[in-house]
């Protein structure tokens, strides 16, 4: 099936965040089409987490505005946003170490089971059944990364690589509209980016999932990206088709340091 | 007004106790992470030391150096039998471990030197400084003046040797990044080892003057639980937070004492004395809630 | 041999989520709830009951408390004896102020009230964690004791605050023998552990876990941290609420406030460090161990001094038992900081590949 790219969903306007004196972001705008793979390039230290920390309510802005869905907002709150299906997964893995894999993936769900405390302490009737049916969702997502076998593996057991796939597996596992990814194949070796390079491309063709992700590989940037907006120094410098991007002159520039 | 102030200003001196105490926290939590709780119970170890010693016929200030021969030792002990071994531990791991610590000194100082309540002269009086009685009808304990004395100076030799000798700067180097100062050849056990030498040494400074005013005994480990406040306010990394935290809870205690159980006793009839116990806690909560970073500490910011 | 899962195969997701999913566990924790209801009532004698089996189980309650809100939710708490204290307190409250309450109502209205208390005093965990947040617990510990020391409504105007309980009477059945409180108590605690397991594997459980491990990403992923939070401070208020109600009424019969101090809090604290954080199994093992630790060296200790013709008093005893409270906290912490629990499943794990361990 073909994707077909949609509407523009998310539109930042204007977007600049501080820290104290510290600008990490300064007047970007761009916006995210349904379906698509948005890929977000810039040299360490440009501000592109920065940015996804304000796609989620992480991070609060100081100026600028948020359309998402056609609501304008100042800036985004994280749980609203998770209610609204936006899941995302971080640069240095923030997997919840403690428990297993599954449980993981099962956290990733919690949105959506409505039992209370007292139902979960009894554990009977509609909490058993709640249980039991995002236990079935959950394993449709272990079947889909091919994780079956560390099901009930604590996660800081894990290797790095398997790692991340977990994460990716907790995000899906929320049946997110929109998937943040922070540096998905950051440390991997080649046969590991491409079964996450593969992974990122059945979500969003199987699902449509519209897929906003940072990665520094640029081979796997101009592959899989439907479009490429890269930053530098908190500033947006390029927008674009992979293709438009790679010939933009101050683009070269940053990658290649000449001088600003 | 006298009145008042003449609390004010006892409030204040025994804030700079506090400070003192304090002091010991911050030094420890700077150079190494560690909350250490038992910072209480090495006061309680440094002060039955100099008794000890003195009973066996020391000079005070051979009992002093040999007091703080037995701390620097304990220091490097808990270095190399818990911290070390605790490396790759959270911090909140580290602060469990010290709870057993001061357990185990507890236990371990009255094994060494008896359990009994001794009185330690160190030559201060705890009279009213007669020309301020005269000149102005306040009660200002000499001891408490003399004390506070003793404690800015330590304060200040301590901010001297850690902004101007080459250890004081390795020392601010560990504390700002373990691994970085690692890599460039500072030997982070040495270090560590050296900041609970000098924590010893604060604690040891702390327990001779509050062992001199109230007796050495088993109740100078609670100096931990005034010293908490304290920190809290002032925030555990800051060396000015520590005093100016000490003050401001030395103060307003004395003050809140004096001043909020007779309303209580109004509304509620009764005795409602002893506030000094939580009273510092709740103000440090209040302030907290406000500023969660403390007076002096720095905020942090949650990279993702 | 005997403790092996081969054959035994899920087809469910049931099956799999069982609460004991290994049917040697399931025949296990049936035979241990067989033993403590039915032989030990029978075999054990009074000593037994209110020295060790009493006071055990209603520790145990107070550490899976405690556990609840430190080792599975992650914020380090240094005032669960305050909260025990609230517990005991109220339950009083209820029993004698109102005519003919039942006391079970008692009890669980007095856990509710320690677990109002308990979000009182969790509200500084949403902007400060850590150590800040353990000192902060520290308020409610000097805060409480000190309030219900002051406060002669509050033992219904006994001196100094000391209460004494009335005796425990359900629809007319007196519980006045170690036996029979024996009994109820280990039914109370049985069935809040029970309880505690469930919530602890399920989202309620996950939640808490979640904000423990990471809280940005539980945040991201939809979890609120203030409700989650607050639940875990109110379930663990509670715990330690229903505790500190049958300390008083069920153990010590006379309580008073100073009894509830910062090193019962300490106590508590120490049997999750040594049992097992996060874990309902290392409550119950933990609090055994530090009950019995001091009655062991009680033995011990003077046996040793015959030995070695050293006349210990009863004050080097009391110094050596803080001492080998301190090393063994710490040694815990440095060899296996996940406590007896931990121990126990890396044996059953051994176990089940015994004899062919590779």
């Amino acid at each position: 099936m073909a994707r077909q790219i949609g509407e523009v969903i998310l539109d930042l306007r204007n977007i600049s965040l501080s820290f104290g004196g510290v600008k990490a972001l300064t007047d970007i705008s761009f916006d995210v089409r349904e379906h698509e793979i948005r890929a977000i390039i810039g040299p360490n230290g440009a501000g592109k987490s920065s940015m996804l920390n304000v796609i989620n309510g992480v991070y609060h802005p100081q100026q600028g505005e948020i359309v998402f869905r056609g609501e304008h907002r100042k800036d985004m709150d994280t749980h609203a946003m998770a209610a609204a299906g936006i899941a995302r997964t971080f640069q240095n893995i923030a997997l919840f170490k403690g428990m297993s894999v599954l449980d993981n993936l099962m956290a990733g769900r919690n949105l959506k089971m409505k039992c209370s405390f007292l139902q979960h302490a009894l554990w009977w009737g509609p909490a058993r059944r709640e249980e039991l049916a995002h236990r079935r969702k959950v394993e449709e997502v272990i079947d889909f990364l091919e994780i079956e076998h560390i099901r009930k593996t604590p996660v800081g057991r894990l290797p790095y690589g398997l790692q991340k796939r977990v994460e990716l597996g907790r995000a899906l596992a929320a049946e997110p509209s929109m998937l943040l990814l922070d540096e998905p194949m950051a440390g991997m070796n080649v046969e590991e980016k491409q079964d996450m390079c593969r992974f990122i491309l059945d979500v969003n063709d199987q699902f449509g999932t519209t897929i906003v992700l940072i990665e520094h590989d640029m081979g796997v940037v101009m592959d899989i990206s439907d479009r490429v907006v890269v930053l530098d120094y908190g500033r947006k410098i390029g927008d674009g088709a992979p293709d438009d991007v790679k010939n933009n002159p101050e683009v070269i520039a940053a990658y290649l340091g000449t001088q600003h | 007004m006298q009145f008042f102030l003449e609390v004010l200003i006892g409030g204040l001196l025994s804030g700079v106790m506090y400070s003192l105490v304090a002091l010991g926290f911050v030094l420890i939590f700077k150079a190494s992470g560690v909350f250490n709780f038992a910072q209480g119970a090495m006061v309680f170890f440094a002060a039955l030391s100099l008794v000890g010693f003195m009973e066996k016929g020391a000079p005070l200030w051979l009992a002093f150096v040999l007091a703080f021969v037995v701390m620097t030792l304990f220091g490097i002990a808990t270095e190399k039998f818990v911290l070390r071994k605790m490396v790759n531990q959270p911090p909140i791991a580290l602060f469990m471990a010290t709870i057993g610590l001061a357990f185990f000194v507890e236990g371990l100082a009255p094994l060494l030197w008896g359990n009994a309540v001794r009185p330690l002269d160190i030559g201060l009086v705890d009279e009213p400084i007669p020309w301020i009685l005269d000149n102005w009808n306040m009660v200002i304990s000499s001891f408490d003046l003399a004390a506070a004395g003793i404690a800015f100076a330590l304060v200040a030799v301590l901010a001297l040797f850690f902004q101007y000798t080459r250890v004081g700067r390795a020392l601010r180097a560990v504390a700002d990044d373990h691994q970085a100062a690692l890599s460039i050849g500072i030997p982070l056990q040495h270090i560590w080892a050296l900041v609970w030498a000098v924590a010893g040494f604060v604690a040891l400074v702390a327990g001779m003057l509050w062992g001199s005013r109230n007796g050495v005994q088993f109740a100078l480990t609670f100096t931990a639980l005034k010293a908490l406040p304290v920190l809290i306010l002032g925030g555990f990394t800051s060396v000015p937070g520590a005093i100016v935290g000490g003050l401001i809870i030395g103060a307003s205690e004395k003050l809140a004492e004096i001043y909020i159980p007779p309303v209580m006793a109004g509304w509620f009839g009764g005795n409602f004395g002893g506030i000094e116990g939580w009273f510092p806690y709740v103000l440090a909560l209040l302030f907290l809630l406000v500023r969660p970073e403390g007076l002096f500490g720095e905020k942090h910011i949650d990279r993702v | 041999m005997i403790y092996r899962e081969t054959g035994q195969f899920k087809t469910s997701y049931a099956a799999d989520q069982q609460i004991f999913p290994i049917r040697q566990d399931r025949i296990g924790i049936l035979l241990l709830l067989a033993v403590a209801f039915l032989v030990v009532p029978a075999v054990a004698g009074n000593y037994w009951f209110n020295a060790i089996l009493i006071p055990f189980l209603i520790f145990s309650l107070a550490a899976l408390g405690l556990n609840i809100l430190t080792g599975y939710a992650g914020q380090l708490s240094l005032g669960s004896a305050a909260f025990m204290a609230v517990g005991a307190y109220a339950a009083y409250n209820f029993q004698v102020r109102i005519e003919g309450m039942p006391i079970l109502l008692s009890f669980i209205l007095a856990g509710l009230t320690a677990a109002g208390v308990g979000i009182l005093f969790g509200l500084p965990s949403l902007r400060i964690k850590g150590f800040y947040l353990a000192v902060a617990t520290l308020a409610a510990q000097f805060f409480i004791v000190w309030c219900l020391t002051k406060f002669p409504y509050l033992s219904n105007n006994s001196s100094s605050g000391v209460i004494s309980v009335p005796n425990v009477e359900i629809l007319g059945f007196t519980f006045d023998t170690p036996q029979s409180r024996y009994l109820l108590v280990l039914s109370i605690v049985a069935v809040l552990a029970l309880l505690a397991k469930n919530m602890v594997r399920s989202t309620t459980g996950r939640a808490w876990m979640a904000v423990r491990d990471m809280d940005v990403a539980a945040e991201v992923i939809g979890i609120r941290l203030m409700r989650t939070k607050l639940l875990a401070f109110a379930v663990s208020s509670f715990y330690c609420g229903v505790a500190g109600a049958l300390y008083a009424f069920c153990y010590l019969g006379s309580v008073e406030p100073d009894g509830f101090s910062l090193d019962l809090s300490f106590k508590i604290l120490f049997m999750i460090i040594v049992g097992g954080v996060g874990s309902i199994l290392g409550s119950f093992l933990g609090a055994a161990f530090i009950l019995l630790l001091p009655i062991f060296l009680d033995i011990a200790l003077p046996a040793l001094s015959d030995l070695l013709g050293l006349p210990f008093g009863s004050a080097t005893v009391s110094h050596i038992q803080l001492m080998v409270f301190g090393a063994l906290i710490m040694f815990f912490l440095i060899v296996e900081p996940h406590g007896l629990a931990r121990l126990w499943q890396i044996g059953k794990e051994k176990l089940r590949l015994w004899p062919f361990p590779h």
